[in-house]
């Protein structure tokens, strides 16, 4: 179940490089807004253990995509999604998948730090407490601290686990969300321009973070930094007006682009 | 692309005479404005002052009472004949004849039937009641003497709390000799001690002389003007009586002689006031003559030999009276010791007697009477007697309804909120149902009252009166404010954190029930208290369902029937006795500090959970 069907058609030309294990596969995806139509026949394969970097300019359609891949989407009355979107090969959209294991199995983090206005620890508890990952006391704790270190925030917080997570800065405020996803073991960590709202500082440790846990994680950000998406992912995928243009290994979309629109986006002539 | 302005469009003057009025007049504007804003909260400030302020001086009486303290004889004749020193046979004694005992002990001289009853009347009708309870909670004061507070009558205690008469006094000048120490006695002064009292009436004798002469005076005008109109109808008549038209002279002769008529009444009307004013005027033109103090001027006493006397003749030296309270010896008073004392109220228009009024003062000077807290106020039920009507009824029924009201729409509202903001479909339906409490919002009270009436008392059967029935209409009545503002509350949860919820693979149940609503609980709480203290204000509903009764004991249970606070200060401020004005402002006074209690609770609550995100 885990090889990927290919839709030559569709591609402009054969991948230049063949994915042996996509963790995710998206055929044909469209996703209309009412009547608005956000994203048309997307293609894309997203490899396990790697970053992939989703990149264009505003409104074409990458967080709508990002989205689809947790049906969070399903949120917004109106969205209506087409196409087959499978995560090891099982649709996501299939009606008997239950969307909150869904989401259990695909993390997601924001573009804006959102801890719940609650400790630390309640934080990043939260998550295997409902999905019931922990048999007792000491088990939740060995979650929550394993997860906070995992994010590389816990030296920073240990002594004071019981504070607000919203007591933070910003940047760890964003690693907290980081360690609150890792804590119930998904497969799959959606990133949402999780850097658009800090300092370079703070940017730093979240990329250096994003490096460490690929080795864990399937790994899917949305950007709006060149730079960024260049030093985090191995493959980007370029969006523009809803369409996926072009996709990659990174080196090759930022030094060989086959389609004038991503060199003219990434080389700055729009966007 | 550096020149930015657009050709052929006016640049901005600012340098004018013109331009500079346009500057000018926009400041006169902006002062204007703010003139207007400090005159509208300056208004609205004193209103709200004004209004505090005399619920504050009207209610404050209310909140003490006076008490005489007597020693009481309890005497085991009266209480426990056989001495069985059995609870019930202990309740059943007769204390108020205990009390009459004590009071006639202090007033021995009150013989007369009449006196008797209105000196018994200075006590309260509860004072027996208290001291039972008194007696009853500890027999072993059976056969001794104690010292008892015994409430007072409500007039009594207006009295002390100087709704009666300001009392002035002179002290005499010349020796003074009674006649006698009873009964109607007369007193000569060696000085002219009362010539100033009797100038004062005097001069009131002349004042009503001249409103009299003016009264006559506009009587002769009316009679004249009367008179010409009879003169018009007897030429009229004479011209009818030419010209031998029946029906007419038949007419103006009726109306000729109903003016001679009525023009010789107000002749004869006004030669009476002269008459009257000529004979003021004769006695006020005769300074030394004496004069009698009827009910109408202020009343004189004199206060003599540990006496006091009430002045019925005044005279420039001399004044004969009755003793309102027996003098010791009718031995000369010595200039100084002795006392002329005015209450400025005419007796005629006050509720209490110069007897009672000497009496009172009396109790006073002997330290009988000591001002207490009215505890009665906050311990007892309604009463038709005013010194012993109490809130605690009405509290006790508006705790009862507002527990009732907050069991029912809090959880209803807020589900009904949670449902139609997270979970209901958008369409039609809920649509048409969200208007519709918005529109409920706004529904006078009265209809809820009404629909109460219909469904709960008539269809459903369930008592009258009670705080079920009523706090069910408030619920009704409150509901749409609770659910607006719960939604409002949860509204203003930024979805950022249900999104994080739903993000870690919460359900949607979990995520509103684990993090959404926990946010919005402080605003969901204020808009309960907000709508519970609108709760507690509403009085027409309850009429309807006929929680407007007279009820004395408060009411055990939710199904028992009861007042709330805003119907009893509804029905208070209908009573007619003074002293239940106090009590309605009292009252109000009870209810605005509950609701200032609910509403800065709710206050509290918006800035201590106030959460920034």
């Amino acid at each position: 179940m885990n090889t990927a069907v290919r839709l030559p058609q569709t591609d402009p030309q054969p991948m230049s490089q063949s994915i042996a294990h996509p963790k995710v596969v998206a055929r044909d995806v469209n996703v209309f807004y009412g009547d608005k139509q956000a994203l048309k026949d997307v293609n894309l394969d997203i490899p396990e253990n790697a970053v992939t970097a989703l990149i264009g300019p505003s409104g074409c359609g990458k967080t709508t995509f990002l989205r689809c891949i947790n049906r969070m989407n399903d949120t917004i009355p109106t969205a209506r999604v087409t196409g087959r979107l499978a995560i090891d090969g099982r649709d996501v959209n299939d009606p008997e998948i239950d969307v909150v294991q869904l989401r259990a199995r695909v993390g997601m983090v924001f573009q804006k730090p959102n801890p719940f206005p609650k400790s630390i620890f309640e934080n990043v508890a939260y998550g295997p407490r409902i999905h019931g990952l922990a048999r007792n006391k000491a088990e939740l704790e060995e979650i929550v601290l394993t997860s906070l270190k995992r994010a590389g925030l816990y030296d920073e917080v240990k002594d004071r686990l019981s504070e607000s997570g919203t007591a933070l800065s910003g940047g760890q405020q964003q690693r907290l969300c980081i360690a609150r996803a890792i804590a119930v073991s998904p497969d799959i960590i959606l990133m949402d321009e999780p850097c658009s709202a800090l300092d370079p500082i703070a940017t730093a440790k979240i990329e250096e973070l994003m490096d460490e846990l690929r080795t864990n994680f399937t790994i899917v950000i949305v950007t709006h930094s060149m730079q960024q998406a260049a030093r985090v992912s191995q493959r980007a995928a370029f969006f523009h007006l809803g369409i996926l243009v072009e996709e990659g290994v990174t080196g090759d979309i930022f030094t060989a682009p086959k389609e004038r629109r991503t060199q003219d986006y990434i080389t700055g002539r729009f966007g | 692309m550096t020149d930015l302005a657009i050709p052929g469009l006016r640049r901005l003057d600012f340098t004018t005479e013109k331009a500079r009025a346009r500057v000018r007049s926009r400041y006169r504007a902006e002062v204007r404005f703010k003139a207007y804003g400090l005159i509208a909260i300056g208004l609205t400030t004193l209103f709200i002052l004004l209004v505090l302020a005399d619920i504050i001086v009207r209610g404050t009486p209310a909140f003490f009472q006076y008490r005489l303290v007597l020693d009481v004889n309890v005497e085991q004749s009266e209480i426990d004949p056989q001495g069985t020193h059995d609870p019930a046979a202990i309740r059943a004694g007769d204390y108020s004849a205990l009390v009459r005992n004590a009071l006639r002990k202090i007033f021995p001289d009150v013989t007369d039937r009449a006196g008797r009853r209105l000196l018994d009347g200075i006590v309260s009708s509860g004072a027996a009641d208290q001291l039972r309870e008194m007696v009853v909670a500890d027999p072993s004061l059976i056969g001794r003497t104690i010292k008892a507070p015994l409430l007072l009558s409500d007039d009594a205690d207006l009295y002390f709390k100087g709704l009666g008469t300001s009392i002035s006094r002179t002290a005499g000048r010349g020796i003074a000799s009674p006649s006698g120490t009873t009964g109607d006695i007369t007193i000569l002064s060696s000085a002219n001690d009362f010539s100033s009292d009797l100038v004062t009436i005097k001069r009131s004798l002349a004042k009503r002389a001249r409103d009299l002469r003016a009264y006559a005076a506009s009587l002769r005008r009316s009679a004249r003007e009367v008179e010409a109109q009879g003169d018009d109808a007897q030429r009229l008549l004479a011209a009818a009586q030419a010209a031998g038209d029946a029906a007419r002279v038949q007419s103006y002769t009726s109306q000729f002689t109903s003016y001679r008529a009525e023009a010789a009444t107000l002749t004869r009307q006004a030669a009476e006031a002269e008459a009257e004013a000529a004979d003021l005027q004769k006695r006020f033109e005769n300074p030394s003559a004496e004069e009698a103090i009827g009910g109408n001027v202020p009343s004189v006493l004199v206060s003599i030999d540990g006496g006091m006397v009430k002045v019925t003749r005044l005279g420039n030296s001399q004044v004969s009276g009755r003793v309102l309270l027996p003098l010791t010896s009718s031995a000369d008073a010595a200039p100084g010791t002795w006392s002329i004392v005015t209450f400025a109220t005419p007796e005629d228009n006050r509720r209490v007697s110069d007897r009672e009024v000497a009496w009172l003062e009396y109790l006073r000077e002997h330290g009988l009477v000591e001002r207490s807290f009215n505890w009665i106020f906050f311990t007892s039920g309604d009463s038709r007697e005013p010194e012993l009507a109490g809130i605690r009824g009405a509290l006790v029924g508006s705790a009862l309804t507002l527990l009732v009201t907050l069991f029912v729409c809090l959880p209803l509202g807020v589900a009904a909120a949670i449902y139609l903001e997270e979970f209901a479909p958008r369409n039609r339906f809920t649509e048409i149902i969200e208007v519709n409490i918005n529109n409920l919002a706004a529904v006078p009270s009265i209809v809820f009252g009404l629909l109460g009436l219909a469904i709960f008392l008539n269809f459903l059967g369930l008592p009258r009166s009670a705080p079920l029935v009523g706090g069910l209409v408030l619920a009704l009545l409150v509901l749409p404010t609770i659910i607006i503002a719960s939604r409002a509350a949860l509204k203003a949860v930024p979805p950022s954190i249900k999104e994080a919820a739903l993000g870690v693979g919460a359900s949607h149940q979990q995520a509103v029930f684990h993090h959404v609503l926990p946010l919005a609980m402080p605003g969901v709480m204020t808009g309960t208290i907000i709508g519970m203290s609108h709760a507690l204000g509403e009085t027409a509903p309850l009429l309807m369902i006929g929680m407007v009764a007279f009820i004395v004991e408060p009411a055990a249970s939710i199904t028992d029937a009861a007042t709330v606070l805003p119907v009893q200060i509804y029905l208070w401020s209908d009573l007619p006795e003074i002293a239940f004005q106090a009590k309605t402002a009292a009252a109000i006074m009870v209810l605005l500090v509950f609701l200032f209690i609910m509403n800065g609770t709710a206050i509290f609550l918006r800035r201590r959970f106030e959460r920034r995100w």
